[in-house]
């Protein structure tokens, strides 16, 4: 059902997304996931699935425990809510990675109603998220 | 906190690796570890099953447990008495016949049989396989069924919106919370922030660790003194006991 | 002679009262929006009464639903004649009220928009989940009971649908009452005995307002009406009032022979304030002993009048009982520590009182307005009211 309607809202999204292009009514959203390296999955993957990763890890770790970092929300938002300077960036600035597809896509979530929207304190920006973050991966692998 | 309760996780998981990172939490802030925990690919299991030693001998007016646990799960409030969150508070009691005072903290007492767990509707209110008894947030439909349930007062709703929420301690308008045995802090083998914040500034009047491990030091607490559960005629069996009542 | 049922007209008065509820309806919409928006510490509900004025409201509402059906009941499932053109309104008003009732208490939850979670996730160990189980089935059943009254080809299974319908409300109001009943540390409820004594409310709440809106409904629309067939009802509606009333002196006697619930019962009878006189006085004189006098009495026999009133009273007293059952059992300090003097800053040990808010006074009324403008809807759009209910065919049983 969810699979359904979020496939249903990407084809919906994807005919602003030509009109953008072509007369550039639309701004488009703000997907600078920094350096080209591949944390999760494929961008492909990780753009139409990124909810279904996150919706599973999120039961795992609410009943059961796990709390591997990988495809945590935390984790995501550690990494991603930065701008190109490895900068925190709030949920109130369009240029939040979330919140600017989202509005883009018109796909409204409530993540962030309870959930922090940016990177903890301590976490240096992208470049050393994406290290530590790889390192928690590592050790939670051994 | 030198008999520091070897947690079964640690015996089955030699050499399982912590990041070192958790040790400290600032300079000069040592963490007391009650375990190695488990890794983090490993589920909770009912092989453990947590719980809290009040000693109310130990505790006195102070009110370490309950700031600790609001600057960890930030429920700072609204300054609406009546409204405002509260995990965990300061009761104070006082016999009538005999005019003893007590003065202990309540919070959730994490049954083993919850009575909000039984109640609600979605299954929202659950209880880990290790006994912590908590609300998923993502189902909770805010129906307050559970508070009204709970015989402990020991759940509270969120009455507004929430900004700047910890990022371990997710919190939302409309839905109900109580106290999670800080089971983000548990679950990396640390103890909860109101057990730490009572050994370092008040009384160390709580004792946490497996209620079922003989080998740990509120096993054995349990085993040598008298304790009470709060309202054991309701045969809820409690996580959280009681000495000196 | 055969009933002809026929809808009604779009009369002016009709219009007039459209519009009048559906006013009242926005007013309640409008004040959930604000309850949502702002969050739940805009109304005078907080961590202390935690269920206010719109449960009130939302539960005589639901009570009331199974009971309307009765009238429908009386005729399929007990075989009484005289009532059966009135079996349909029977079957629409108590959808409706279900309607407004379950209105109220889905926009009062902290998160509405979830209420794809509660229809779809079930804990069913959860008697609230029953209730939800139940309340769907209800609105299935009594639509499938409304079809065998009105299609002519499948009219024959009436009876056994009819009888369906009657069981599954006895098990529906013995769920909502047992949403009370079944909790174990609240000294006000914690007893079997508020799903029988919920069941006898709904007799009396669902019988009074079906009396109000038939009455309403044949008068403004100049149909024809024995006030015979309704004087029938008017022992009946009194019989349950008395044995609702039974009930409530048992739950409170019980109380008050059991030490530990003596302080709970005081507090309601004697000491509560408001509660003890939503008790006394509504619950009790207007709501029981009044109507009761005015539907007993052989001097108002024929009296329309007086039935009327009695209804009115009967509906006000059911929502004071419903006040004191759902805000005075909340007020009771839960008991801890037994023994002991208990104080701290979340109102352990005190008696809490609760002020209801606007929005909480307009969510609820905006339920009631939503069940009145479905029953107004569905007699313009489908025949469910006979054009005439003359003596002639209350007399043939």
């Amino acid at each position: 059902m969810l699979r359904l309607l979020s496939t249903l809202l990407l084809l919906l999204a994807t005919l602003p997304a030509t009109a953008a292009e072509e007369g550039g009514r639309v701004p488009l959203p703000v997907i600078d996931s920094g350096t080209a390296e591949q944390c999760v999955e494929p961008v492909e993957f990780m753009r139409r699935n990124h909810m279904e990763l996150i919706l599973h890890q999120r039961d795992e770790t609410v009943y059961r425990g796990i709390r591997t970092k990988q495809q945590s929300l935390r984790n995501c938002i550690n990494c991603h809510a930065v701008d190109a300077a490895g900068q925190p960036v709030s949920l109130d600035d369009p240029q939040h990675f979330c919140v600017s597809c989202h509005r883009y896509a018109a796909v409204k979530i409530d993540c962030f109603q309870c959930h922090s929207g940016t990177p903890e304190e301590g976490v240096p920006g992208v470049v050393g998220a994406r290290a530590w973050s790889r390192g928690l991966a590592m050790e939670s692998a051994r | 906190m030198s008999e520091q309760p070897i947690d079964r996780y640690r015996r089955r998981l030699l050499g399982g690796a912590v990041a070192a990172g958790t040790l400290t939490l600032a300079p000069g802030v040592f963490l007391h570890r009650i375990a190695e925990a488990k890794t983090d690919a490993e589920p909770v299991t009912s092989i453990v099953r947590w719980g809290l030693l009040v000693d109310t001998g130990k505790c006195s007016d102070c009110t370490a447990c309950v700031d600790a646990c609001r600057e960890e799960h930030g429920w700072h409030g609204h300054d609406r008495p009546r409204s405002d969150a509260q995990w965990i508070r300061k009761v104070e009691l006082r016999d009538r016949s005999t005019g003893r005072r007590v003065s202990l903290p309540m919070m959730c007492q994490h049954c083993a049989e919850p009575p909000c767990v039984d109640v609600c509707p979605t299954g929202a209110s659950f209880k880990r396989a290790d006994g912590i008894v908590l609300v998923d947030k993502h189902i909770c439909i805010g129906c307050r069924y559970c508070m009204m349930a709970c015989p402990y007062k020991a759940r509270s709703f969120v009455h507004e919106d929430l900004t700047d929420q910890k990022p371990h301690s997710p919190r939302g308008k409309g839905t109900v919370e109580s106290c999670t045995l800080c089971v983000h802090r548990v679950d990396a083998g640390q103890q909860p922030a109101c057990v730490e914040a009572c050994a370092q500034d008040g009384g160390g009047a709580l004792l946490f660790g497996d209620l079922n491990d003989p080998r740990s030091a509120i096993h054995q607490a349990l085993a040598t003194f008298p304790s009470t559960q709060v309202r054991a005629d309701l045969g809820l069996d409690l996580g959280v006991r009681y000495r000196g009542l | 002679m055969r009933t002809r049922f026929l809808e009604v007209d779009t009369s002016k008065g009709y219009l007039l009262l459209l519009g009048l509820l559906g006013a009242l309806l926005a007013a309640g919409l409008g004040a959930a929006w604000i309850m949502e928006h702002h969050g739940h510490h805009v109304t005078g509900m907080d961590n202390q009464i935690v269920w206010g004025l719109p449960h009130v409201f939302a539960v005589f509402l639901i009570v009331a639903a199974s009971g309307a059906l009765n009238v429908a009941s009386i005729g399929s499932v007990f075989g009484k004649m005289p009532y059966k053109p009135l079996a349909r309104l029977s079957g629409l008003l108590a959808i409706a009220l279900l309607a407004g009732g379950l209105m109220i208490l889905v926009l009062d939850l902290g998160r509405p928009d979830r209420l794809i979670v509660a229809m779809t996730t079930y804990n069913f160990k959860s008697i609230f989940a029953w209730n939800i189980f139940l309340y769907n089935g209800f609105f299935l059943i009594v639509a499938a009971y409304l079809w065998t009254l009105m299609d002519r080809t499948v009219s024959e299974h009436a009876g056994r649908v009819g009888l369906f319908a009657f069981v599954w409300r006895l098990i529906l109001t013995t769920g909502t009452g047992s949403i009370f009943g079944f909790l174990i540390a609240r000294e006000a409820y914690d007893a079997a005995i508020m799903a029988p004594l919920f069941i006898a409310l709904s007799l009396v709440y669902g019988k009074a307002i079906f009396i109000l809106v038939a009455t309403g409904l044949f008068r403004g629309t100049g149909r024809e009406l024995d006030t015979s067939l309704l004087s029938r009802l008017r022992v009946l509606l009194g019989t349950f009032i008395a044995a609702a009333l039974l009930l409530t002196a048992a739950q409170h006697l019980t109380n008050l022979y059991a030490a530990e619930h003596l302080a709970a019962e005081m507090l309601i009878l004697r000491d509560g304030g408001s509660i003890t006189q939503a008790f006394w006085i509504g619950q009790i004189l207007l709501g029981s002993l009044l109507p009761m006098w005015l539907l007993l009495n052989p001097a108002f026999r024929g009296n329309c009048g007086a039935l009327l009133a009695a209804c009115v009273l009967v509906i006000l007293g059911g929502l004071a009982t419903m006040y004191v059952t759902i805000i005075g059992g909340q007020s009771v300090p839960l008991e801890l520590f037994p023994g002991m003097e208990i104080s701290s800053s979340f109102f352990d040990g005190e008696v809490i009182h609760y002020a209801p808010s606007l929005p909480e006074l307009g969510l609820g009324l905006g339920g009631g307005a939503l069940a009145l403008l479905v029953v107004l809807v569905g007699v313009r759009v489908l025949p469910f009211l006979p054009d005439a209910l003359p003596s002639s065919a209350a007399a043939d049983d």
